[in-house]
């Protein structure tokens, strides 16, 4: 898709937004610091739904899932376990990356509409488990991490999530590193496979690809970044809810990659951005936010289906990754 | 009370239940079948004619009955109107692709829940039932309405086959289901069959939910359960064959209504939701259905 050969401004182009993300950090006011430091990490997940909802055409309504086995994986082996940061961190990975394999192997069997719907019950199923072990979990109600368990001590070095500046900062090195492997990924041959996949699955195959596989490793590769996510937002900001496991946070993360322009590497900033926003401006005026959600769902697939950065790019920037 | 009683009791708990779910799903499974959208929005339906039929009973006096059948004629006529707005505003600029109208009905799904909430608020009110007569059986007795529910809905389901084989109606949407194209070239109207099958489906779930009223009580959330029943019935049953979907409704009512009698009902859904999963991955043409064309 128009990926012309201009690697030098894509790097550009990248770069600037995260120095600028970088610089808020010192300029912002502090609310909407704090705003900005979610946007990211829920951008993140939103990333990773593009990478399988955008690049290769799966739309999965389960996502949730993902988000939620790494805000899960994170905040039970800290809280019941003992476990540090990077270790809590790492499991929350590990645990996205299983249950990705899983679902992928299971769920890709099935083509259009059935995956969604595959991919929504597998994601409901993982709602009603972690309302079932709520002895752990405390099911809908969650539970919060200690304060004093959310630091990391690197030899002198003493980091404390709870921090302002430190969460910001934290967010902003996960959100820089998915941003460049998305873009890694993108520019690779599997990313170009991943593309073809979604224009003609049948004609990728004659061509010689497994596209079983490659579609797997997409599933793989998003949910980790999904996963990731998750336990990042656990671990920065302190609480895990079977909430975040609703079907409703399988379809934000559609919502924010729709209006930000899917197939785009900084669309789900973009989105995740703007959509934060409206809701927070909107819930001065009314409390019915998802009515807003809605309306802006039914008017983007109506009227809007690229989504900003796509349609900025089919008018003017044309290398737009 | 021993066990042959209490399995008699979750049996017909689980009939009522069936009885509802099978006239939801046969909604759902219509419009996917004729039109091939999957309508998220199917459940908010459900609920938008529990609502209304607490308003309108709320608005007549007099005996029960009299708002009841009052809301049982004009809550679905209302849904309906809903749904044929929806289909001419939303998914008929959509082309009906199977995709966009998915992310479509999401949001209708939430303007519908918000606008409910907004309007009618989060207390669960309940519809006075038209009558209270009692059937006492020898261990326990027995809500005479919960039958006539099992009884009505199988009176609507042979009516829906009836239309569906016997008449010209049927007819038309059966060759719009079979062969879009074709059954235009041969002057049939495809588009308003469109309409009609969208606001034929959510009638179904209306009329569906002012039956269950008088059970359950109205309330803003209570269309998801249905939307993922509806979808379960729809995947076992196979895709618009009325008599899986009828099949499928029975099985997993019962299977509901008893699991959750013996068991923890959220176990109970975790195995059904998985189950129906693995059906859907390893037999995706359902367990009655015959394979896709």
């Amino acid at each position: 898709m128009n990926v012309r050969n201009s690697p030098k401004k894509v790097y550009l182009l990248h770069a600037a937004v995260i120095a600028g993300l970088f610089a808020l950090n010192f300029i912002l006011p502090e609310y909407h610091h704090g705003v900005l430091a979610r946007v990211m990490v829920l951008a993140v997940f939103a990333m990773g739904y593009n990478i399988l909802f955008g690049y290769s055409g799966l739309l999965s309504l389960g996502h949730a899932m993902f988000f939620s086995a790494g805000l899960y994986g994170a905040g039970l082996t800290v809280s019941h376990l003992g476990w540090g940061m990077a270790a809590g961190f790492a499991a929350g990975i590990v645990s996205g990356a299983l249950l990705a394999l899983v679902i992928g192997v299971l769920a890709l069997r099935t083509t259009g509409v059935a995956f969604m719907i595959v991919t929504m019950m597998f994601a409901q199923v993982f709602y009603l488990l972690t309302l079932y072990f709520a002895e752990w979990t405390r099911g809908d109600e969650g539970f919060v991490l200690a304060q004093q368990a959310r630091r990391i001590d690197l030899g002198d070095l003493h980091f404390n999530l709870t921090d302002p500046a430190t969460r910001y900062m934290a967010a902003l090195l996960l959100f820089s590193v998915v941003l460049l492997a998305t873009l890694a990924i993108v520019r690779s041959a599997h990313g170009r496979v991943l593309v073809a996949i979604r224009e003609n699955e049948e004609r990728t195959r004659m061509l010689g690809y497994d596209t079983f596989a490659n579609k797997l490793a997409a599933v793989v590769v998003s949910g980790v970044i999904c996963a990731a996510a998750g336990a990042a937002y656990a671990l920065l900001f302190g609480y895990i809810g079977s909430t975040f496991a609703t079907v409703q946070y399988s379809i934000l993360p559609l919502l924010w990659v729709l209006l930000g322009g899917a197939a785009t590497t900084l669309g789900p900033i973009v989105g995740t951005l703007f959509m934060f926003y409206v809701v927070d401006i909107t819930s001065g005026y009314t409390s019915a936010y998802l009515l807003i959600v809605g309306v802006a769902l039914i008017l983007l697939v109506l009227y809007f289906p690229k989504g900003i950065l796509g349609t900025v790019r089919e008018r003017w920037i044309r290398w737009l990754p | 009370m021993s066990f042959g009683p209490h399995l008699l009791l979750a049996t017909l708990e689980g009939l009522v239940t069936s009885a509802v779910l099978a006239l939801t799903a046969l909604g759902l499974s219509l419009v996917f079948g004729v039109m091939r959208v999957v309508n998220v929005a199917h459940g908010e339906f459900f609920m938008l004619g529990a609502v209304l039929a607490w308003w309108i009973a709320s608005l007549a006096t007099g005996h029960p009955a009299i708002g009841f059948l009052l809301a049982l004629v004009v809550s679905p006529l209302i849904v309906g109107a809903i749904a044929l707005v929806a289909e001419r505003l939303v998914l008929r600029r959509l082309d009906y692709n199977p995709e966009a109208t998915i992310v479509a009905t999401i949001g209708m799904l939430y303007i519908i829940q918000q606008l409910a909430l907004t309007f009618y608020g989060p207390e669960a009110r309940p519809v006075e039932a038209p009558f209270s007569y009692r059937i006492l059986f020898p261990w326990f007795g027995y809500s005479g309405y919960k039958l006539s529910v099992i009884a009505f809905s199988a009176i609507l389901l042979l009516a829906t086959w009836f239309v569906l084989t016997r008449t010209r109606i049927g007819l038309v949407m059966r060759a719009t289901q079979y062969d879009r194209e074709t059954a235009q070239a041969f002057g049939i109207p495809v588009g308003r069959v469109y309409a009609g099958v969208f606001a034929m489906g959510a009638m179904l779930a209306a009329i569906a939910a002012v039956l269950i009223v008088p059970i359950q009580q109205a309330h803003y959330l209570m269309g998801l359960d249905p939307l993922l029943l509806s979808f379960i019935v729809v995947i076992i049953g196979g895709l618009g064959s009325l008599r899986g979907t009828v099949v499928a409704a029975v099985l997993i009512g019962l299977s509901d209504g008893i699991i959750s009698v013996f068991f923890s009902p959220t176990l109970a859904k975790i195995i059904a939701t998985m189950i129906v999963a693995m059906v859907l991955v390893f037999r995706p043409q359902g367990l009655f259905g015959t394979a896709a064309r």
